[in-house]
């Protein structure tokens, strides 16, 4: 059994590119859902939009992926004000089956024939999609691997400037929560009724938390149809946005660290045991599972640890029991 | 200052020199209403929960609005201050009609209510909760709120503000505590003061002493005359016979959902009608029993 590849691999996956993809939807998340309450069931529908803007700007148009961001982001929004303008007056139930309705609706539009040509159908977008982004890469040429964490040359700037978003969208949140605003959206998450009676206009403050939530995790799909340079449909299923709730919760919701936390332990849980699985069974240490059964279950086992999470430590790793996001009380 | 103070004592003066020649009825006009409701009307299904013909309430006075459970009271003051819509009916605050205003606009323009059934944020502190009262902070805009150099001086006077209005309520020394972690009754002192930290015009307070120890009833009393002194106008649901005779200057009943009788408070409590729909035949024996038990206990505690 090789150790130092299962350490290198869990630690590679922990802070790699998938792990800032998910951090980002996550810290989205954390603005809707972990400070103002609303349960947005469809984030992967942002992340969509943003890479779908790269993919279809950069590819079916062939102008620059810098146009392209902005064009994610004004997506984002306007998708935002589509979803939240009827339902943020009504109970918080009906955003959450709207935007989740809503995702499937995005995802099975854009891999339909009807617009192959603009959006690419059921494979999606492939090409250089990040060329104008990996064309500003400024480590050296020949440079070959980190010494543990295996990414090529591209992915390490990729990895680089992802890990410097969220530190900026992170330090865009303390600074948001800690202010009047952000005493306002924690108002709202708790009681509407007493908000309102104060002269806040809470809906208002609902749609600026959506779309600020919506435009991060477009952010998420503009990092992945860069570093993959590819966009397919079918990664932007309903369970993605359910990974990003787990990362959050793991984490603690409404922490302003939690999503960070959330992603890298997600990952160290999901590829620690998919390799350590992996090469128990190569080992002959595990005879009861075979190589293909790994995939699922690591999911399994993070169902369970989530479980055990809600019942033992329901405010998530580093949440504030007083501040629980989840009681019902 | 003290010609501020003045000032709105002669308001408080006036407002109560004037009600004391108004006519004792159901609907009958004041000389300087705040607020000014016609028809407005509110049923569930077949029941019709609020039905009020014409009511004034007026302005720098302590008005109580009392009546039995389910009278309406407290439809009605969803209605007024648009938590609830009516199926009919128009009213106006300061002159202006406001029917159909957004809840939001309606506390912005002077008129702040509590609730019946406390809503203390109790996942905030009690200096948080206080602070969200606060009116027109700059912080709360959205791109404001990410320069704290903009903001960090209002956020000190929003805190002093609070704090002042904390040691009134006797809740000083509760700053830093969440509110979840506060008596029920403490709870309802909370609301209050969160609610005056917006600078209400009329504040509407629903059953604010249910819950509230003797000893603080009585300085919940005085709470709500400095109120009054200090030129806000209030208007409250109550059952305590004793507190609506000690404190208001006018009170307006209601049954069924439509005001039944309206009047000073000695007036009232002598109104055949008001006596059949709410007080019962033995509240005065009733009163001075209670009032026989108070004296009891505060004995017992002394000895
Ligand atoms: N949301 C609602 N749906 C159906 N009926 C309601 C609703 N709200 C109030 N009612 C009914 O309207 C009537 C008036 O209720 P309201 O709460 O205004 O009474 P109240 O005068 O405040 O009574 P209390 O002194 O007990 O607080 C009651 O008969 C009540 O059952
Ligand atoms: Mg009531």
């Amino acid at each position: 059994m090789d150790w130092s590849f299962v350490l290198t691999q869990t630690l590679t996956q922990a802070i790699g590119i998938q792990a800032i993809i998910y951090c980002l939807a996550a810290i989205g998340l954390n603005v809707q859902f972990g400070y103002t309450g609303l349960l947005n069931f469809g984030q992967v529908a942002f992340v969509a939009a943003g890479s779908y803007a790269v993919g279809v700007i950069v590819l079916t148009f062939d102008l620059s992926l810098w146009l392209a961001i902005v064009v994610g982001v004004v997506v984002a929004l306007v998708i935002a004000l589509i979803l939240g303008i009827p339902t943020l007056r009504l109970r918080a139930d009906y955003l959450a089956i709207v935007t989740i309705a809503f995702s499937e609706l995005v995802r099975l539009t854009v891999r339909s024939i009807a617009f192959k040509d603009v959006l690419g159908g059921a494979q999606g977008l492939n090409g250089k999609l990040g060329q104008d982004f990996h064309d500003t890469n400024p480590l050296p040429a020949d440079f070959q691997s980190l010494p543990v964490l295996s990414w090529t040359r591209q992915d390490l700037w990729v990895v680089i400037v992802g890990w410097i978003l969220v530190a900026l969208f992170t330090l865009l949140v303390w600074l948001l929560v800690r202010s009047p605003w952000g005493r306002i959206v924690r108002g709202i998450r708790e009681d509407e009724a007493a908000v309102v009676s104060l002269g806040k206009n809470v809906f208002a403050y609902k749609l600026q938390a959506l779309m600020l939530g919506g435009v991060i995790g477009a952010f998420g799909g503009i990092v992945w149809a860069v570093a993959k340079q590819s966009v397919q449909p079918d990664t932007f299923r309903p369970e993605f946005t359910f990974f990003a709730y787990t990362i959050l919760l793991l984490g603690g919701a409404a922490r302003v660290f939690g999503p960070i936390v959330g992603a890298i332990l997600f990952w160290i849980i999901l590829a620690g045991t998919g390799e350590f699985l992996g090469q128990a069974i190569q080992a002959g240490w595990i005879d009861f599972l075979q190589p293909t059964d790994v995939g699922n279950i690591r999911f399994v086992l993070m169902g369970s640890g989530l479980i055990a999470l809600m019942v033992f430590r329901p405010q998530g790793i580093f949440g504030d029991r007083r501040e629980l996001a989840l009681d019902a009380k | 200052m003290p010609n501020d103070q003045a000032v709105s004592d002669s308001i408080a003066a006036s407002a109560l020199a004037a009600l004391s020649t108004v006519e004792p009825r159901p609907g009958v006009p004041k000389p300087d209403p705040i607020m000014v409701a016609d028809h407005v009307r509110r049923s569930f299904g077949g029941l019709t929960a609020v039905n009020v013909e014409h009511v004034e309430i007026q302005r720098g006075a302590i008005t109580a609005l009392i009546g039995p459970n389910g009278a309406g009271k407290t439809t009605f003051f969803n209605l007024i201050t648009g938590f609830d819509d009516a199926d009919e009916g128009t009213w106006t605050f300061n002159d202006r009609q406001v029917a159909g205003t957004a809840p939001y606009k309606l506390a912005r323009i002077g008129m702040v209510r509590t609730f019946q059934l406390t809503k203390a944020l109790s996942r905030m502190t009690v200096i948080d909760n206080m602070r969200l009262g606060a009116k027109h902070q700059t912080g709360e805009r959205f791109f404001a709120a990410i320069l704290p150099f903009l903001w960090n001086s209002q956020e000190k006077s929003v805190g002093q503000k609070a704090m002042g209005l904390l040691e009134r309520f006797n809740l000083h020394e509760k700053v830093g505590d969440f509110a979840g972690s506060l008596s029920g009754g403490q709870r309802k002192l909370l609301e209050m003061a969160r609610a005056l930290m917006a600078d209400p015009e009329l504040i509407m307070l629903d059953e604010p002493m249910a819950g509230v120890n003797p000893a603080l009833k009585q300085s919940l009393l005085g709470h709500i005359k400095t109120m009054r002194e200090e030129g806000t106008t209030v208007l409250f649901v109550e059952h305590d016979m004793d507190m609506v005779h000690d404190i208001s200057d006018w009170v307006i009943v209601m049954a069924q959902g439509e005001v039944i009788a309206e009047g000073p408070p000695d007036t009232v409590m002598k109104n055949q009608a008001v006596i059949d729909a709410y007080l019962g035949a033995h509240h005065e024996a009733q009163l001075t029993e209670t009032g026989e038990t108070l004296t009891e206990s505060s004995d017992g505690d002394s000895a």
